[in-house]
């Protein structure tokens, strides 16, 4: 039997709440799959659509953007660019053909250990079925 | 090609129990432009800094990774050692292979694979990686504190104390804020005013304090350690100078408006003296109600003022003043009368609030320290005490516990007990919150030494009957419906943050949290700081609270502002944005996006002010052009590192 699909995926991760969260989840020893590899940006409202666009073009089966709570952004209201701006991304997605689960956004607080380990687990899971992504990205 | 030396750390079993640091160095060594590599057990240890500096030596390093536990932990400690070495440390990056890896996978050889990519992608950013410097700003030493209530009053004395200029302004004629309205306090049962008229001539007579009464805020720019703040002096029509507060112009103003220190309990002139303790002692003549500034409209006062005090002439004035450090101590108000129709409060005259019921109660008050009804000024033998009329009520009203007011309707009942020996209390409650030193045993002493009858429950409706107050509701704790001909009411409204404050937040750039209260930069470990750097927040602008943690919280206000003006310079973070003036079209996208107002349109070119710039990197999405960018983390770094982090 050939070996279960894993995915490939990138989590852009705010600094202030969603790294933070992450790292909570470390400290409590939560454990979810090691397919996510996450990338600390200042705030979610830094990243840009091209960073996406590039992570599925270099061959990520799913892109995970996660940011403070809306109203609780530490750069007081980068989240909220960040929101809207998601939204155009999967619009964009959406035409390009891309399966929409394959991108996701999440507002992860610092607080929140348990919820980023729980989106990680069902990101992982909904994107298994999909197998690779192959509508933007090249085998690497 | 930078000469990057990788450093990965064990912690113990922490890392290397699940991640195969050997292989992980292995692999490393074999990185592009990566000429050292290495594992040891503690990086952070003296030994483990130490291996770091001789390698950098020893290979003629020029940047470095450490992969070690989160950025937030050690990111400081190797930067300073690699700056110990001679490299800048803005060379130095973290791989988060601990809480990012190690603690969250058991497989040992996925962890590793992952613990590969993160450290890949660290390397691909600091290949990167500019050389900055902290950028330095040199800081005004002096300070501003809006609003002259207990908290305002506390940090201007702090700061005053420390050496510092204070330019404390407040909006209504006195400092005092509500603390000057209270009767007694809990659980002291201290006169409120004998322990506050002290403090305020203390304000008063401070060399180092410029008191800005009958003023507001009109507006604010500049940043940490220097800002610019134009304050509008509003007119009180009378001299200070030359008034001798002989009284003679309220003795022939023929105008009668509700007194506002005793909440309407008593009328006062347009020309007035909030009360007598006020600072600065003098009078105001209120323009809302004055029937005009005019000798042929009125102008009595001016006629009998014998010093010639009364101007009709005074001019609204700008003052403007140069600050280091901000304080907001901006306070509180009651929960609006008109929201809260269902208790009778502005219907019925003997249904008071908590503020009103602490004048009746004060010596200075309305009846001087008798408690009589406002209807008929009989002594009332049955009072109905309601606490969390507004608050923990999130249909409705306030969804927050107000705080205080279990504290206070606990210490009414007292007072009214010691006024009125053969009265009786009765006190509907949802739970009692005493969490305080001493506050507890104040509650007992209610119930036990002055017979206040707590009923666990809601009123459900309250109607004027006979001269009566009938107040109907339910006891929960025996399930028997309650009916009380009570002779007043005295409700304990909810805490809301004062009138205009939400204004005064907006010119700040302070944030508010959903309840309308200015939000602290962090809950637990930052709760006097406001997200601005260089501004505070004190007392129950922030959130309700009672006057020893108001005045706690803006002694610590005083205490983080005297940490900034006791400077000559701040540093600030260099990582900020920068802009590619070769692709900017100035097209002012950046510019409306920035949360911080660092970037502006100069030449038709977007310009960052450095010393604004937080660097979120708002401005780089935003861009079309990708004309802008934060320094060492831009987007080709970002795409570098998303390369590394799938494995490319």
């Amino acid at each position: 039997m050939a070996e279960e699909f894993e995915p490939k995926i990138v989590a852009f991760l705010c600094k202030w709440c969603s790294s933070a969260g992450s790292d909570l989840a470390g400290v409590s020893r939560m454990e979810y799959p090691y397919n996510v590899v996450p990338i600390t940006v200042m705030c979610s409202g830094s990243i840009s659509p091209l960073y996406i666009l590039s992570a599925f073009s270099r061959g990520a089966d799913g892109v995970l953007v996660s940011g403070c709570h809306p109203g609780d952004c530490h750069y007081i209201k980068g989240n909220f660019y960040a929101r809207r701006r998601i939204a155009l991304i999967n619009k964009l997605l959406d035409f390009i053909g891309l399966e929409p689960q394959r991108f996701q956004m999440s507002w992860v607080s610092a607080a929140e250990g348990t919820k980023y380990t729980e989106i990680i687990k069902d990101f992982v899971k909904e994107l298994k079925p999909l197998g690779p992504q192959t509508k933007l990205g090249r085998d690497l | 090609m930078k000469r990057t030396g990788v450093f990965i750390c064990h912690c113990g079993i922490n890392i290397a129990g699940t991640v195969d640091v050997k292989k992980v160095a292995k692999e490393l060594s074999n990185h592009t432009g990566v000429v050292h590599s290495e594992e040891y057990i503690y990086m952070c240890s003296d030994p483990g800094q130490n291996l770091i500096i001789e390698a950098i030596k020893e290979n003629q390093l020029d940047s470095v990774v450490v992969a070690c536990c989160s950025p937030t932990l050690h990111e400081t400690t190797f930067r300073n050692t690699v700056k110990s070495a001679g490299i800048n440390p803005f060379q130095c990056e973290i791989a988060n292979i601990r809480e990012q890896c190690s603690w969250v996978h058991k497989d040992m050889e996925k962890a590793t694979e992952k613990a590969i990519k993160l450290t890949k992608s660290a390397v691909e950013r600091v290949h990167r990686n500019e050389s900055l410097d902290p950028i330095s700003i040199p800081v005004t030493r002096r300070a501003l504190v809006v609003g002259g209530g207990i908290a305002g009053i506390q940090s201007a004395l702090d700061l005053a104390n420390s050496g510092y200029e204070v330019i404390l302004v407040e909006r209504s004629p006195s400092i005092g804020g509500h603390m000057i309205q209270l009767s007694e306090t809990f659980p002291t049962l201290d006169c409120s005013q004998c322990i506050l008229t002290p403090k305020m001539v203390e304000v008063s007579k401070h060399p180092k304090i410029k008191l800005l009464t009958y003023s507001e805020i009109q507006d604010i720019s500049g940043y940490v350690g220097n800002f610019k703040v134009k304050i509008l002096k509003k007119p009180t029509y009378v001299d200070p100078d030359k008034c001798t507060l002989c009284d003679e112009c309220t003795k022939v103003c023929p105008v009668v408006v509700p007194n506002e220190f005793d909440l309407g309990l008593t009328g006062r002139r347009a020309v007035y003296m909030p009360f007598p303790q006020a600072i600065p002692a003098t009078y105001t003549l209120d323009i809302k109600s004055c029937p005009g500034l005019l000798p042929i409209a009125c102008g009595k006062c001016a006629d009998v003022c014998e010093p010639e005090a009364i101007d009709y002439d005074m001019k609204p004035e700008i003052v403007e003043e140069e600050v280091g450090a901000i304080i907001v101590a901006t306070g509180f108000d009651l929960y609006d009368k008109e929201l809260m129709a269902e208790y009778g409060h502005g219907k019925y005259a003997d249904v008071l609030d908590g503020l009103q019921f602490e004048r009746l109660c004060s010596a200075s008050g309305p009846t001087t320290g008798k408690i009589l009804r406002p209807s008929d000024h009989k002594e009332p033998k049955e009072v109905v005490f309601i606490q969390c009329v507004g608050s923990r009520d999130p249909e409705l009203h306030c969804a927050y516990c107000s705080k205080i007011c279990c504290m206070y309707t606990a210490k009414h009942a007292m007072l009214y007990k010691h006024h009125v020996p053969d009265g009786q209390a009765y006190i509907f409650y949802i739970d009692i919150r005493s969490g305080g030193k001493g506050y507890e045993e104040f509650v007992q002493r209610a119930v036990e030494e002055d017979g206040a009858l707590y009923l666990r429950g809601k009123v459900s409706k309250i109607f004027e009957d006979k001269g009566k107050i009938k107040v109907w509701g339910v006891d929960t704790l025996s399930g028997k419906d309650i009916e009380i001909d009570a002779d007043m009411v005295v409700l304990a409204t909810a805490m809301r943050p004062s009138e205009g404050a939400e204004e005064l937040a907006k010119k700040l750039k302070i944030a508010l949290d959903k309840d309308g209260f200015l939000s602290e930069a962090h809950p637990k470990l930052r709760p006097v700081e406001s997200v601005t750097p260089g501004m505070f927040l004190a007392g129950a602008a922030q959130a309700p609270k009672d006057i020893p943690e108001a005045v706690a919280q803006a002694s610590g206000a005083a205490a983080k502002a005297i940490a900034i003006l006791s400077q000559e310079r701040l540093f600030h973070a260099p990582t900020v944005a920068k802009v590619n003036v070769n692709l900017c079209t100035g097209c002012g996208m950046c510019v409306h996006v920035c949360p911080y107002d660092s970037l502006s349109l100069k030449d038709g070119k977007a310009e960052v002010n450095e010393v604004l710039c937080e660097g979120c990197g708002t401005c780089s999405a935003t861009c079309l052009r990708a004309a802008i960018e934060v320094k060492n983390l831009t987007p080709l770094q970002v795409n570098e590192m998303i390369g590394a982090s799938l494995g490319g």
